[in-house]
C-alpha cells in the first residue's frame, strides 16, 4: 500500500481503528503522524510500535488530549500543524458506544456519546476544513458507522451521533470540495476493537487492521463514502428501504 | 479562541501586538489568527507552504511582525513578489513577512540618477519612474515583476552581468532591520561586511527597509539588437569572445532538444545602447508609452490568453517543434537581422507572455541554472545537455549568459558562463528528474561551478557546502548569529541548504 499523505493527524489513535490507522500510516516511509488521544501510556505504546516498524524517515509524535476539552482544539491543532510542518490528512476516529440495556435511558452515557462522537469531531474537523480550504488540498476522514443509517432499538444516541456525523461530513464535503479538499465518510460495521467487545451480536466482524487497510485504501482512491467491509453497502441499502412499520418490529 | 487576535490581516502597521492575547489554551503555545493563514507557492509551482502572512507597510509594521513571531514561537520568512523559482521566499508554518505593500519611492535625483526606494517597490515601478529622465536600471532581471528587496536579497543579474556585475554593485547604501530589531545603515564604508553579506543573503540577516541605488544614464529609449545563430556551446562561447564582449548585452538561447552533432545549437541576442545621433528622437523613445510592452499580439489577440493557446504545445513533442522552429527560422531568415527594440521589450522577455508558467501546470517546473568558470564551461554544459538526453528529461528552454566575479559573500557568479534549464515536472518524470538533477549538480560541482538561490530548488546541504566553501558558510553563519541571535529569520531554502543555521 502506498499512500499519498506525508503529514497526518489521527484523533483517537490509542486504540481500535484509530490505532490501526496510525500504525499503517506510520509504517509508510517519510510519514509523520500526530497521535492524539486521552491516555498517554497507550499513545506511547503506539508510538513505540510505529518506531519499531522502522520505516525510513517516518515519525510519530504524541499529543495527550481529551476530546471533551474542545476549547483546547484550535490551539492544539495549530501546534500540531507547526510540528508536522504542514498537514495533508486528518482522521477522526474517536468514538464511544457505552453499553445501553434495552430498557435503559441514561443521560450521562448519552452526553458523553455526543461529546466524543459529535462535538469532538466538529471541534477537530472544523479546524481541519478551515485550514484545508486555505491550502487548497488535504483529506478529511471521518469514522462514522453503519449505525447512522437507521434509528434502531438499541443505542439510540450512538446511532443518532453517527447520523449527525454523516450529515456533518456531507456538509463539509459540499463546502470544501471546490477547494480541492476531500472528505471521506467511513461506515464500518462491527470491528474487533475494545468498543465492541461487549456487543452480543457482531455480524461480519473484521479486525481493526483489516478495517484500517480498507479505510486508507478507500480514502487514497478518492472515495467519498465507504462501507467497511464493502458487504455492508448492499445490506444497508436494503435496510434503509425497510418501511418503518416493519422496521419497528425487527429485533436489531 | 474567539477573541484571539494578534493583528488585523490587512495592515499590521499600527496593530497592538499583545493587547488582545488570550490566556494560552496550551501552556507555552500561542495560537495565531487563522484569518492570516495563506498558501504561498514557489514561482515554479513545484513547492508550497502555509504561512501566517502579514503585509506591513511601515517600519513599525515590520517590527510588529517580528514581535508576533516571537510571541507565537514561530520563524519569519521574508517574501517579495514571490518570483524565486524555488523555496527561497517560503517557510512552512512560519509568519510570512510579505513586503509588497512597503512600496514607496522615497527620493529621486534626476541629475545624479540616484533613487531611494522601499523594498516592496517593483523593478517595474523603478524603471517607469526614471526612464523619462533618461535613466534605466543598470541591471535588470528577465521579468520586471520582482521587488527591489527581493532583487537585493538574491543579488540578481541581467544579460549584462559581464560588464555591470550584479544589482548589488549599483547599490550605494541600504537600511537593514535585523531580526534583533536594530536598524543598520550599510554601505561599502559602514558595516561593509553586512553590506556584502545581506546583498545575496537570501533574507537571513534582516529586512531591507530602504535601498539607495545609482541608475544608468541612457541617451535613447531604444537598443540596437542583433540576433544570430550558433551551432554549438563552443561556438556560442567563441562568438562571445570574438564580438559579444563588446556588446552592452549578450544572451543566448539553447535548443535543448537538439542532440548528436547539433547539441548545444542556439541563438544569440546582442544589444547595444544608442549614442548621439543614432536615435534622432530620444525624447520620444524615452517616454513610458514607447517602452510599454504591447498587451496584444498581431494588434488584436490579447496576450493574457496566450498561455492557454500554448497548452497543446506544452509537451515534449510540442516543445521539440517550437524549439526546432525557433532555431530554423532564426538561423535562416532571421540571421543577423538588426532591429531596434525598447529597453523594456528587450529586457523583460519573461513578461512577454503573461502567466506563461501556467503551461507547466499542474505539476510545475524547476529551473536548473549553473554558473561555470570559463575553462570548464564548454564540457560542463555539453555534459549537462547529454545527461538530460540520457535521462529522457529534456528542458523546454535553455538560456546562456556570460558572467564575471563579484565581491558578495554568497555570490553565484563566476568568471565564466551560465546555463539555465527550464525543466517540466510531470506525473511520470519525477523520479527520473530527481536523479537527473543530482547528476547535473555533480557535473557542475566537478567543474567548480556555482548555483543561484533565486532559481534553486534541488540542491542539498553537501552541495551548497561544496560550492560555497565551509569558510564562507561559517562567515555568513557568524553574521547571522550577530544580526539574528534568536534565529528567527528562516525559510525552507535555509533549512534545506544550511539546516536553518541551527548548528555549526
Amino acid at each position: 500500500m502506498s499512500l499519498p499523505w506525508k503529514r497526518c493527524i489521527v484523533v483517537g489513535a490509542s486504540s481500535g481503528i484509530g490505532e490501526a490507522i496510525a500504525l499503517k500510516l506510520g509504517q509508510q516511509p517519510g510519514v509523520s503522524v500526530a497521535l492524539v488521544a486521552r491516555r498517554q501510556e497507550e499513545l506511547e505504546r503506539v508510538k513505540k510500535a510505529i518506531e519499531s516498524a522502522g520505516a525510513t524517515g517516518s515519525r510519530a509524535i504524541i499529543y495527550p488530549h481529551d476530546v471533551l476539552n474542545q476549547a483546547e482544539v484550535p490551539a492544539l491543532f495549530q501546534k500540531i500543524a507547526q510540528d508536522l510542518g504542514g498537514l495533508d490528512l486528518i482522521v477522526y476516529a474517536s468514538g464511544v458506544m457505552p453499553l445501553i440495556e434495552p430498557d435503559e435511558y441514561n443521560f450521562d452515557k448519552d452526553l458523553s456519546t455526543v461529546q466524543v462522537n459529535v462535538l469532538g469531531a466538529v471541534a477537530w474537523l472544523n479546524e481541519a476544513a478551515q485550514r484545508f480550504e486555505r491550502s487548497k488540498s488535504g483529506c478529511i476522514v471521518g469514522i462514522s458507522s453503519v449505525a447512522g443509517d437507521r434509528g434502531r432499538r438499541g443505542y439510540p444516541v450512538y446511532g443518532a451521533s453517527k447520523a449527525f456525523f454523516d450529515n456533518y461530513l456531507e456538509s463539509l464535503r459540499n463546502r470544501v470540495a471546490r477547494f480541492g479538499v476531500r472528505v471521506v465518510t467511513i461506515k464500518p460495521g462491527p470491528v474487533d476493537t475494545p468498543m465492541t467487545k461487549d456487543l452480543k451480536k457482531k455480524p461480519l466482524l473484521i479486525t481493526a487492521d483489516a478495517a484500517a487497510e480498507q479505510i486508507l485504501t478507500a480514502a487514497s482512491r478518492g472515495k467519498r463514502l465507504a462501507y467497511v467491509p464493502g458487504t455492508w453497502r448492499p445490506i444497508m441499502a436494503i435496510v434503509r428501504f425497510i418501511p418503518s412499520f416493519i422496521f419497528r418490529k425487527l429485533n436489531f | 479562541m474567539s477573541a484571539l487576535r494578534l493583528s488585523a490581516p490587512e495592515d499590521t502597521s499600527a496593530a497592538p501586538v499583545s493587547s488582545a492575547l488570550e490566556p494560552d489554551a496550551i501552556p507555552g503555545f500561542t495560537a495565531l489568527p487563522v484569518t492570516t493563514l495563506e498558501q504561498v507557492e514557489s514561482f515554479g509551482m513545484n513547492l508550497e507552504a502555509m504561512e501566517y502572512v502579514h503585509r506591513p507597510s511601515t517600519l513599525e509594521g515590520i517590527r510588529n511582525v517580528f514581535e508576533i513571531a516571537r510571541i507565537g514561537g514561530r520563524k519569519v520568512a521574508l517574501r517579495g513578489a514571490g518570483r524565486s523559482y524555488g523555496d527561497a521566499s517560503m517557510g512552512r508554518e512560519t509568519v510570512g513577512l510579505d513586503l509588497t505593500r512597503m512600496n514607496r519611492i522615497l527620493s529621486w535625483d534626476p541629475q545624479a540618477g540616484v533613487i531611494e526606494v522601499e523594498p516592496g517597490v517593483l523593478l517595474r515601478d523603478l524603471w517607469r519612474y526614471c526612464i523619462g529622465d533618461g535613466w534605466w536600471p543598470p541591471v535588470v532581471s528577465g521579468t520586471m515583476f520582482v521587488t527591489m528587496g527581493g532583487a537585493l536579497g538574491m543579488n540578481f543579474h541581467g544579460k549584462n552581468n559581464y560588464r555591470m556585475g550584479p544589482v548589488g554593485e549599483h547599490v550605494l547604501d541600504f537600511d537593514l532591520l535585523t531580526a534583533a530589531g536594530e536598524l543598520l545603515t550599510c554601505s561599502r564604508e559602514a558595516n561593509a561586511d553586512l553590506f556584502h553579506a545581506a546583498i545575496g543573503g537570501i533574507g537571513m540577516l534582516g529586512c531591507f527597509t530602504r535601498i539607495r541605488m545609482k541608475m544608468k544614464h541612457v541617451e535613447s529609449g531604444l537598443l540596437s539588437v542583433d540576433a544570430y545563430a550558433t551551432n554549438s556551446i563552443a561556438d556560442i562561447m567563441q562568438k562571445f569572445e570574438e564580438r559579444g564582449n563588446r556588446a552592452d548585452y549578450f544572451v543566448g538561447w539553447i535548443d535543448c532538444f537538439a542532440r548528436g552533432k547539433f547539441i548545444g545549437r542556439g541563438l544569440v541576442h546582442e544589444a547595444n545602447y544608442l549614442h548621439g545621433s543614432d536615435d534622432p528622437n530620444p525624447a520620444q523613445t524615452l517616454r513610458i508609452e514607447n517602452q510599454e510592452l504591447p498587451d496584444t499580439i498581431f494588434g488584436i489577440l490579447p496576450k493574457s490568453i496566450l498561455w492557454r493557446l500554448m497548452g497543446p504545445l506544452s509537451n515534449d513533442l510540442g516543445m521539440r517543434l517550437v524549439n526546432w522552429a525557433k532555431y530554423t527560422l532564426s538561423s535562416t531568415i532571421g540571421n543577423h537581422k538588426t532591429v531596434r527594440q525598447s529597453h523594456a521589450a528587450f529586457a523583460f522577455l519573461l513578461d512577454y507572455v503573461p502567466n506563461w508558467k501556467f503551461v507547466y501546470r499542474p505539476h510545475g517546473f524547476i529551473q536548473f541554472q549553473s554558473f561555470v568558470p570559463q575553462e570548464t564551461a564548454q564540457d560542463c554544459f555539453n555534459s549537462q545537455l547529454q545527461a538530460c538526453h540520457n535521462a529522457k528529461v529534456i528542458p523546454y528552454l535553455g538560456v546562456f549568459k556570460r558572467h564575471r566575479k563579484d565581491e558578495f559573500l554568497l555570490t553565484h557568479s563566476v568568471n565564466g558562463y551560465s546555463l539555465a534549464l527550464d525543466i517540466p515536472i510531470t506525473a511520470r518524470n519525477s523520479e527520473r528528474l530527481a536523479k537527473l538533477t543530482k547528476e547535473l549538480t555533480q557535473i557542475v560541482l566537478a567543474a567548480n561551478g556555482r548555483f543561484y538561490m533565486a532559481k534553486d530548488s534541488v540542491l542539498d546541504q553537501a552541495s551548497a557546502r561544496t560550492y560555497l566553501g565551509a569558510d564562507t558558510i561559517a562567515t555568513f553563519t557568524e553574521l547571522k548569529r550577530r544580526c539574528d541571535p534568536q534565529n528567527i529569520l528562516q525559510t525552507d531554502m535555509a533549512n534545506r541548504l544550511f539546516a536553518g543555521f541551527e548548528t555549526s
